[in-house]
């Protein structure tokens, strides 16, 4: 109760009926009850894995032992296994096929379908739909696309009396084909967030460019694309977090291969952590994970503040 | 709307290229899907045979008779229902009653604690996955429902965008009940959390759609078939393609699990290209 008479300097000055209202925002400590079921959740399922994860990546660990100190042992094996290399090149490769295509065919699209027509809703709706759809649906889709003989793709080549391109087994299409599924599955997001800006343009700037005589390239240059800029880069950096967890789509599709041109780092992880169970050293790819991620994070935290700012 | 008459040949030749571009992208979306519906209504042999057979009849419902029969489908998707629906509610409850706490009341540490529950946000589930594993293991919680449900009560996200609602809402509505003498948790319920329904209903789909999808926690949690979650059932399947079952079974398969969300997002697209879009930016 001794809170309950501390008044705040609100409510010394507040006259009356204020009076009451300030005191209820005094601190104490039974509010905490609100918020403590989901800190249970969150601090033994969250905060405490993530720092046992940092513990786990100096030591070699199995499933149930938490193993001997190697301190910065698995790092060093990390920056010395050839695959793990691989897979941060393979990863760096699949985000710069996927991020800009992304961004550019989410941008042309989010334009084209920018009106209050009945085939625009249509098409937005279809091209979102994909984005509901389970990883290892798409990935079914697509091997049945790609797949020799029954695949549409070889089907399709057939009529021409031609080869369709081995999107999966040849070395150098793997990720290729991959990205295009992934583009296939991801498009929805782009394209809203680029249509949610697009129509937060104030409609007379538009008028004012009629009036102007303005052709469409020079409104779409002048003030479509200015407007929209930082919605773009919030777009590549949202993509880039995203695609650098490139996981399902890799396994299901191509298992890694072949010669691992097709494993990303956290497939590296799948493989390390839970399929040989040396989980040390999967902790430890982890953590350069996390601290790869760590840094567009912040880069998006920082664009969004901006524009929060600038509203 | 805008439009000058000053180029009007230009600019329809243009809007030509336009429109047989978007109607090309329309195609590669489709495509692959009428591919695999075709594929599904054919027998697996006559296909083997000739794949351009899928343009003419015979059709077959053989191979959803087959999924409906054989496969452990339905287990699977009672698996997923349980599961996503379990940490739908348990995701509501949690970032309504955090939101709340949050936005509304003053507890010592609330903002240091609520700017550790953002940095949450930051945090990749694969930064978490190993320990969380090691963890599980040891309470036995692998292959349980608790141990599918439980991992997803802990992300930060259905907190913030109910802290955030909750803000939204004019002070004065809780002020007035406050008068009345209202309790705290009276207030929550009766006043506050009727107001919060279309964020409940945001966080819902998306914390439904996102647990339904999900695929890395689930496969390496669930490891016997019957426990498996449709997303990593299907999987399962899909290792030994185009041998056993065949082709035609896996393609009906995967119409039957991927329709109904598919007709779910029809109905309820709004909401759901607002939870995914505002998850994005957050």
């Amino acid at each position: 109760m001794a809170d309950r008479l501390a008044m705040s300097p609100t409510a010394t000055l507040a006259v009356g009926v204020r009076a009451p209202t300030a005191d209820i925002y005094a601190p104490q400590w039974r509010n905490f009850i609100f918020v403590a079921p989901f800190l249970f959740f969150f601090t033994t399922l969250l905060l405490f894995p993530l720092l046992w994860g940092m513990w786990l990546s100096f030591h070699k660990a199995d499933t149930f032992s938490s193993g001997n100190f190697v301190g910065l042992g698995n790092y060093a094996r990390l920056y010395h296994d050839k695959v793990f290399l691989q897979s941060i090149w393979n990863t760096f490769y699949f985000v710069l096929l996927t991020v800009p295509t992304l961004a550019l065919i989410g941008l042309f699209l989010a334009l084209c379908l920018n009106r209050r027509t009945r085939t625009a809703a249509v098409l937005r709706t279809l091209f979102f739909s994909s984005s509901v759809l389970s990883v290892t649906i798409v990935t079914l889709i697509w091997r049945i696309v790609f797949i020799p003989n029954v695949g549409l793709l070889s089907t399709i080549y057939g009529w021409f009396g031609a080869t369709a391109p081995a999107f999966i087994s040849d070395p150098s299409l793997a990720m290729v084909g991959i990205a295009i599924a992934t583009i296939w599955w991801c498009i929805g997001l782009p394209m809203m967030l680029f249509l949610s800006a697009l129509q937060q343009i104030p409609q007379d700037i538009y008028e004012a460019a009629a009036l102007d005589n303005a052709n469409r390239w020079q409104t779409l240059r002048s003030i479509t694309l200015p407007s929209i800029k930082r919605t773009f880069i919030l777009v590549i950096i949202i993509q880039i977090v995203l695609q650098f967890q490139l996981f399902g789509q890799a396994w299901l599709m191509t298992r890694g291969g072949p010669n691992n041109l097709t494993k990303p780092i956290v497939l590296y992880i799948y493989d390390t952590a839970f399929r040989r169970w040396d989980l040390g050293l999967g902790a430890a790819a982890s953590e350069i994970l996390f601290i790869l991620i760590l840094v567009a994070a912040m880069a998006q935290y920082l664009v969004t503040r901006s524009r929060g700012d600038q509203a | 709307m805008s439009a000058p008459a000053t180029s009007i040949k230009g600019r329809a030749f243009g809007d030509h290229v336009l429109l047989a571009l978007v109607i090309l992208l329309s195609i590669v979306m489709i495509a692959p899907v009428l591919w695999v519906i075709g594929l599904s209504l054919k027998d697996n042999a006559e296909l083997m045979a000739d794949p351009n057979s899928v343009f003419h009849a015979p059709y077959t419902l053989k191979n959803y008779i087959n999924t409906v029969g054989t496969s452990s489908v339905f287990i699977w998707v009672r698996n997923s229902i349980i599961v996503s629906g379990g940490l739908t509610l348990g995701t509501l409850i949690l970032s309504s009653l955090a939101g709340y706490g949050f936005a509304r009341l003053n507890f010592p540490g609330r903002d240091v604690l609520f700017v550790i529950v953002l940095f949450g946000l930051a945090v990749p589930e694969q930064a978490v996955l190993v320990a969380r594993h090691q963890i599980f293991s040891m309470l036995k919680f692998h292959n349980t429902y608790q141990g599918l449900i439980l991992p997803g009560l802990s992300a930060p996200f259905g907190v913030f965008l109910m802290t955030q609602y909750f803000k939204a809402i004019p002070k004065e509505l809780d002020e007035a009940a406050m008068l009345d003498n209202a309790s705290r948790l009276r207030i929550f319920w009766k006043v506050l959390l009727p107001l919060t329904l279309p964020a409940q209903a945001t966080l819902g789909i998306f914390t439904f759609l996102g647990a339904w999808n999900d695929y890395f926690w689930p496969l390496i949690s669930a490891t016997r078939k019957d426990m498996f979650t449709l997303t990593v059932g299907m999987a399962s399947t899909q290792t030994n393609f185009a041998q056993s079952e065949g082709i035609g079974f896996l393609m009906a398969q995967a119409v039957f699990a991927g329709a109904p969300i598919l007709i779910v997002y029809l109905f309820f697209q709004k909401y759901i290209v607002t939870a995914v879009s505002g998850a994005a930016v957050r």
